[in-house]
């Protein structure tokens, strides 16, 4: 019996479909497909809600397990994990309904947004790095920003991951500070243009090729964004005179005003009496 | 440093230094050590009130709003006592309390809030 070319390639796809008979899950659609596996959509028929579905190629590593335990709004939460008929390890987590962050740029969203986006970030990388996890392929495409403004931080690397290039810090072997360069070129992408200076200067610090000269941890990081964020001087910049007094007026502006008023309203009497 | 010890600073502070630019107006400069005191005292009543203010309210608008209000009452009762010189005490009075009511809401900590229950803590199902 001969099959048309479009019965092979059905017959293909299906056989490359993960086999999730005698599991809770109903396979919907593929979502994603990434270095170690694909993601699918699925329906857990015991609970009737949607979940996502990570397939791997190989045997669950470790670094799952670890990645699994990580409780953080900013972490999609694992729900269970195991290993398919077909061999084939597998872990279920929230699906989450959302845009990807470089999309989301599109809609040209306040600076005051992009910063929060950017704190939620490295905040969720914070906490992995405090619980002796790496992200290793930090990038817009693995952040998704839910309906509701939530933000998350998706697909966690193993060791298998060798990150993207565009995102990837040159040392050969990644450590957290691999995060923090990464960290470095997603605050530069969110930035509008033109980009202000000091959070210029806060990415290339983050991004500096030398793992020793960047920020030491996140924290340091998420720190000097907040200065920023509070009209305050960054540690990565030195600002020139002129840039110390804009800032300074425009953090206390209500307070010149004021003390202008006085001024004013004095030297008009005193010119008043004298005239 | 609390918001009512931030308004008795700044209201010591600018009200010394309102005083002291009676010294300008040549027909003062004799009461000068008088004006001083007397502003001294004026500015701190109005940075205790504007202080307790900022601790109940927290808003840069109405803690201006109220400064100004309170430094303008405050220099109508001096200006009553000299029975002169309304415009002079007045005007500067009531920025100068509009200033030391922006103060007390910007700088200072707010009261301590009550201790949390340590049922508060628990994990809830």
């Amino acid at each position: 019996m001969e099959l048309s070319d479009s019965v092979v390639d059905y017959l293909r796809q299906v056989a490359g479909l993960p086999d999730l008979s005698g599991t809770r899950y109903e396979l919907e659609r593929e979502i994603g497909r990434g270095g170690v596996g694909v993601v699918y959509a699925a329906r857990d028929q015991h609970l009737n809600r949607r979940v996502a579905l990570k397939v791997f190629d190989f045997p669950m590593p470790q670094e799952a397990q670890l990645i699994a335990r990580l409780e953080h709004p900013a972490i999609v939460p694992i729900y269970e994990a195991g290993t398919l008929p077909d061999g084939r390890s597998f872990y279920a987590m929230k699906l989450v309904r959302g845009t990807r962050l470089d999309h989301y740029l599109a809609r040209s969203p306040y600076l005051a947004e992009r910063l929060r986006v950017i704190g939620r970030v490295a905040e969720a990388i914070a906490f992995a790095h405090s619980r002796g996890v790496i992200h290793r392929d930090l990038k817009p495409q693995n952040v998704m920003v839910g309906e509701f403004g939530e933000v998350y931080v998706m697909d966690w690397g193993v060791d298998a991951v060798a990150g993207t290039p565009a995102f990837r810090a040159p040392e050969a072997k990644l450590d957290h500070r691999s995060d923090i360069y990464a960290l470095g070129i997603l605050l530069r992408f969110v930035l509008p243009k033109p980009q202000p200076a000091a959070l210029r200067a806060i990415a290339l610090k983050a991004m500096m090729p030398d793992a020793g000269k960047r920020y030491q941890t996140v924290n340091e990081f998420l720190a000097d964004i907040e200065r920023f964020q509070e009209g305050l001087a960054v540690e990565a910049w030195t600002e020139p005179l002129w840039h110390r007094m804009r800032r300074f007026g425009s953090r206390n502006g209500v307070l010149l005003w004021l003390f202008g008023a006085y001024a004013t309203v004095k030297f008009l009497l005193f010119f008043l009496r004298h005239v | 440093m609390n918001k009512i010890f931030v308004g008795l600073v700044f209201g010591l502070v600018l009200g010394a230094i309102d005083g002291a630019t009676a010294w300008f107006t040549p027909e003062a400069r004799p009461l000068i050590g008088g004006i001083l005191v007397g502003s001294s005292i004026k500015g701190m009543i109005v940075g205790l009130f504007s202080g307790w203010f900022a601790v109940k309210v927290h808003s840069i608008k109405w803690g201006i709003a109220v400064g100004a209000g309170l430094g303008l009452l405050f220099a109508l009762l001096v200006a009553l006592m000299q029975k002169n010189h309304y415009l002079e005490i007045m005007l500067p009075g009531f920025v100068l309390g509009g200033v030391i009511g922006f103060l007390t809401q910007r700088l200072g900590t707010p009261a301590v809030p009550q201790a949390i229950r340590p049922e508060a803590g628990r994990e809830r199902m």
